[in-house]
């Protein structure tokens, strides 16, 4: 075993390998050195920002992992994921201020918040069931071109709901969750952020059961792994499918509900730009790899913060930019994202 | 020259007989005292001279993406960008905005007029190739990602752009883009006879034509060489031409500094159509405009894509809101008409695929390829249906 010379890939494979590599040095010691001068020079804050960033990543995984699962069954980036996000947090802002009428917090705005979290979940589930039935379904086969730009038109549509429902100017909203705070060790950490935990986490560890421990999370990495096969096997792949886009759509619910709730205010084009950054740790993290999503929403959701509110920072007005420039950088270097296998492309 | 062939001949004489009627009625019509007045406010509602020119802004665009998305086959979600960066090479070198400096190159100007004052021509020049080195910039890259990867890193760029010139009125101090106010006031375009300011629509009109033409005959002449046959082939399968000696990221590039060229003409024409650049204007939804432009006239068919961006542009700045405040007059209601361009351009992106994805005007070719995957017995129950009616 040892004798044999192991073969490293070709020439080409070489060389991108270096690359890659010397680039995640560079960036990582870049890193490294803008975080070591803020801390030094703001320690407190650097924590209370990285907390802040934390809740974010936590909203920004629950988006990302409908987009890690639906990419991981059927390849396809679901422009209007985001949109559907948009959507839930619109559902829950009505479903808890204008049908329920709750309006501060008490024992009756938490439980229409429980019973929102369920009708939210229930609400994205099913219109991202429908958008996979009547949109996305008879373009399975069809070239990869068609199905992408089928996503951006649902995409639209979805915004014009949203339009309709919420108005084109952004919507402030009263809250039902307490708005307190503690303080530990010099850090402010208000209570929508351990609602927002309590909340997500066990989202988090349900998904991870029903993928890793149940027979319909088998049939889905079966599906994902091979259709055909999973077809032969007696999976019913439609319905498979189907369930996905339910947990897909559910988890988007809850994250619209928890938005809504946490920062109070809403608007149309929401979506886009959470469903990107969503998106953005999907690819992060490794898109399929649900473990992926999550810590690559929670380093986003890091990234963002420390740069929002770091003294030697771009600030918020360039939070977009950095986002855009980590997606791009990473496709760029390491394609398969940081937990993802790499894995070389046959057609 | 080339013998044409019938259909093209057919479509370039329907466009020049629309070019020459509409130049003739602006040119000559509008300023006449003797028409009646029943036409000219049908014509102010339904067709104003803006829109038209502004429709031809979007041809001259969606030309560039058709390079792109109809004949390389690679998605590109970030057009804007292109046509940011061309709008803004118009506001730096055809403006006092660089007051600093006092640059002047055959402009129509006068010589006191500080900024840089290059000539029209040359801006387009300029503009183009700025947009073609960044399109190969953006495109080296990234161009060896997955189909859909590359349109997510498009998307990207077409945030990350727009946002640079949003937030660039203090870029470490130097002031790039005049942010959010933008920058006004562009020099007139000269023309040797006469300088055309901003409301010389007819006129404009003309130029943006030859824009435009000039984009139909770079499209046509580059389709039928060894360029445009190297693109089809990566656009049918990138793997089977990359064995027979197309060399992929080359061609890609090409495609890419083809389409972005375009675009940044587009973005030249656009400044000096609203005499000026505003930075709010360069948002995503004008990238998925151009792309619903080019899907529904037809990917890669340069008469479908005029066709295409004409209807959706004209539909966007005119019909809607001419056609709501007709209907709001006639019926007595307050319906926002031009809040469903939304519903509008996502309806046709997602029934043209589902339903036309070879759009309006097909190319035989790409119909083929897009119905491979097609389940056999879909087509034969279809022609059984139509056998029963």
């Amino acid at each position: 075993m040892s004798k044999t010379k192991k073969f490293a890939g070709t020439s080409g494979q070489i060389r991108r390998k270096r690359i890659e590599t010397s680039g995640a040095v560079i960036i990582g010691v870049l890193l490294l050195l803008w975080l070591g001068v803020n801390f030094i020079k703001a320690p407190t804050q650097f924590a209370q920002v990285t907390v802040l960033g934390l809740r974010n990543g936590l909203l920004y995984a629950l988006i990302a992992l409908g987009y890690t699962l639906v990419y991981g069954i059927i390849e396809l980036i679901n422009f209007a994921h985001g949109d559907l996000f948009m959507l839930g947090a619109l559902f829950s802002s009505y479903f808890i201020t204008v049908w329920f009428k709750q309006k501060t917090s008490n024992l009756a705005g938490w439980m229409v918040f429980l019973l929102c979290l369920i009708a939210a979940m229930l609400f994205c589930g099913t219109i991202n069931v429908l958008i996979e039935r009547f949109a996305y379904r008879r373009l399975r086969r069809a070239p990869k071109l068609a199905p992408l730009i089928t996503a951006v038109g649902v995409s639209f549509l979805l915004q014009f709901v949203g339009i309709k429902w919420n108005g084109s100017t952004p919507h402030q909203w009263p809250t039902v969750i307490p708005h307190g705070e503690s303080v530990i060790f010099g850090v402010i950490i208000s209570h929508v952020t351990i609602i927002l935990i309590l909340v997500a986490a066990p989202l988090l560890l349900l998904l991870s059961f029903i993928v890793n421990k149940t027979k319909r999370g088998k049939a889905m990495r079966a599906t994902a792994q091979d259709q055909d096969a999973a077809r032969l096997m007696g999976i019913n792949v439609n319905k498979t499918i189907s369930f996905t886009f339910a947990i897909g759509g559910a988890l988007a619910g809850a994250a619209g509900l928890l938005y809504e709730q946490s920062i109070g205010t809403t608007s149309y084009n929401l979506g886009f730009q959470l469903g990107l950054i969503a998106f953005t740790s999907a690819v992060l993290g490794g898109i399929g790899n649900l473990n992926g999503a999550v810590l690559g929403a929670l380093l986003i959701g890091i990234v963002q913060g420390l740069n929002d509110g770091l003294p030697f920072a771009l600030g918020q007005k360039w939070s977009q930019t950095v986002v855009f420039t980590i997606l791009i950088l990473i496709l760029v270097l390491r394609p398969a994202g940081l937990l993802g296998k790499v894995t070389t492309e046959k057609v | 020259m080339m013998a044409l062939v019938t259909a093209q001949r057919k479509w370039i004489t329907g466009y020049l007989i629309a070019v020459v009627l509409i130049f003739i009625t602006y040119q000559f019509l509008f300023t006449w005292d003797g028409l009646p007045s029943g036409i000219y406010d049908f014509l102010r509602l339904w067709l104003p001279p803006s829109a038209v020119n502004e429709s031809l802004v979007y041809v001259i665009c969606a030309l560039g993406l058709n390079i792109v998305v109809g004949y390389a086959g690679l998605l590109d979600l970030g057009y804007v960008a292109f046509w940011a960066i061309g709008g803004y090479c118009a506001g730096w070198f055809m403006s006092e905005f660089f007051y600093q400096v006092n640059v002047h190159f055959f402009g129509s100007a006068k010589a006191a007029a500080p900024g840089i004052h290059i000539n029209f021509w040359g801006v387009l020049l300029i503009g183009g190739l700025m947009c073609a080195l960044f399109g190969i910039l953006i495109g080296g890259p990234t161009l060896r990602l997955k189909s859909d990867y590359l349109a997510i890193v498009t998307l990207g760029f077409g945030e990350i752009i727009p946002q640079i010139f949003f937030n660039g009125d203090n870029i470490a101090g130097f002031n790039l883009s005049n942010g959010t106010k933008g920058i006004t006031i562009l020099d007139p375009i000269p023309t040797g006879v006469k300088n055309i300011g901003p409301f010389d629509f007819g006129l404009k009109f003309i130029i943006f034509v030859f824009l435009a033409v000039l984009m139909v005959f770079i499209s046509l002449r580059l389709r039928k060489g060894r360029l445009g046959r190297a693109w089809l082939a990566i656009r049918e399968d990138e793997l089977a031409a990359s064995m027979m000696g197309v060399p992929l990221m080359r061609t890609k590039l090409a495609a890419y500094a083809v389409g972005a060229f375009a675009g940044g003409l587009g973005g030249v024409a656009f400044a000096t159509h609203v005499d000026g650049v505003y930075a709010e204007r360069f948002n995503f939804s004008i990238s998925i405009f151009l792309l619903a432009m080019v899907v529904l006239g037809g990917m890669g068919n340069v008469w479908g894509v005029i066709l295409g961006a004409l209807i959706l542009s004209w539909v966007n700045s005119t019909g809607l809101p001419a056609f709501g405040q007709t209907f709001n007059d006639k019926f007595g209601t307050q319906v926002n008409f031009p809040s469903f361009t939304f519903l509008l351009f996502g309806l046709v992106l997602i029934f043209m695929m589902l339903f036309k994805r070879e759009g309006l005007v097909p190319e035989s070719r790409l119909r083929l390829i897009l119905h491979e995957g097609d389940p056999e017995e879909d087509s034969t129950s279809k022609k059984k249906k139509r056998k029963e009616r």
